[in-house]
């Protein structure tokens, strides 16, 4: 099973999620931000850094990136997208999810290892976990506060669509607590914490990332 | 030459944790004329001519796919000579 992983000029985890992959059992393949070569991967993720900097708005010059071009038109089939961080800003200034990320609501940049529930795991990235189940997942940004409307947020809530949401203190001033959320077919899922940096416990708090990349591989095997 | 200013916004109802801190920081310099701050962003775009309106057009398509970010943000078009 082949999983590409998009290098933006600035993306910093990239390397990590290749290897999550890898660790998972699948194939990681690189993916280059000025090719809309997908190279027949058979899911996408788009790691976490400064995408272009993070000039102007974060993720907002990577989303015309060519590779997302490609991405984006197969998102919309069905295609599995997972951004993590600054990928999911991508995705938010993309359309494929709705919402935004702002500045943390007390300006600092978080670095620190985030309890999280896992409430909705019928997304093809979060299959393998139990409903409600309580991870620790680290979380490392300074624009990670999710806004949208209020019809934004109650569709998102009355649908399921809220795939993560932090416990214990706010960390950022998101609504609701939202921590990650998917689109309505479950393919696109957007995460503000690192699974990548999850996956073993030589390096992260825990291994509770791991099923993020074990679910996707789980569900591309059963197609 | 023209040129063609974008100020943009974030929306009203959205937290402006950057515009607050400076309202915080003006009392504590003495300055107690604010009653609250916003930040946001300017935009200068140097063309050559006045823009015609099928330019005008494109600026307006500019300002909403990449100057701002409509799901947060509000822009704001000026042109001056």
């Amino acid at each position: 099973m082949k999983i590409g992983v998009v290098t933006f000029p600035g993306s910093l985890d990239d390397r990590d999620a290749l290897r999550a992959v890898e660790m998972a059992g699948g194939q990681g393949v690189s993916l280059w931000h000025g090719s809309d070569n997908l190279k027949e991967v058979q899911a996408v993720i788009l790691p976490g850094g400064f995408s272009y900097g993070d000039y102007l708005r974060c993720g907002a010059i990577a989303r015309f990136a060519p590779i997302m071009s490609s991405i984006i038109i197969a998102a919309e089939h069905g295609f599995p997208v997972l951004g993590v961080c600054n990928g999911f800003q991508v995705l938010a200034e993309a359309h494929l999810l709705p919402g935004a990320l702002t500045r943390n609501h007390e300006l600092h940049f978080l670095c620190k290892d985030q309890p999280l529930r896992i409430e909705n795991n019928s997304t093809m990235w979060t299959s393998g976990f139990q409903k409600n189940q309580e991870v620790v997942i680290p979380l490392k940004n300074g624009e990670g506060s999710y806004q949208c409307d209020d019809a934004t947020l109650n569709i998102l809530e009355s649908e399921g669509r809220v795939v993560a949401r932090y416990l214990g203190q706010d960390p950022n001033g998101s609504r609701n607590l939202i921590a990650g959320i998917t689109n309505e077919r479950g393919n696109v899922v957007g995460l503000m914490p690192h699974p990548e940096h999850a996956v073993e416990t030589l390096t992260g708090p825990s291994e509770d990332g791991l099923p993020f990349f074990t679910s996707i591989l789980h569900q591309l095997v059963g197609r | 030459m023209a040129k063609i200013i974008v100020e943009v916004m974030l929306k009203p109802e959205i937290l402006d944790p950057q515009g607050q801190a400076v309202g915080n920081a003006l009392p504590r310099l003495g300055f107690t004329f604010a009653t609250s701050v916003r930040q946001g962003k300017r935009f200068e775009i140097e063309m050559v001519g006045e823009p015609t309106d099928a330019q005008m057009a494109d600026i307006h398509k500019a300002a909403e796919t990449l100057l701002s970010n409509p799901v947060i943000e509000t822009y704001l078009i000026k042109v001056e000579n």
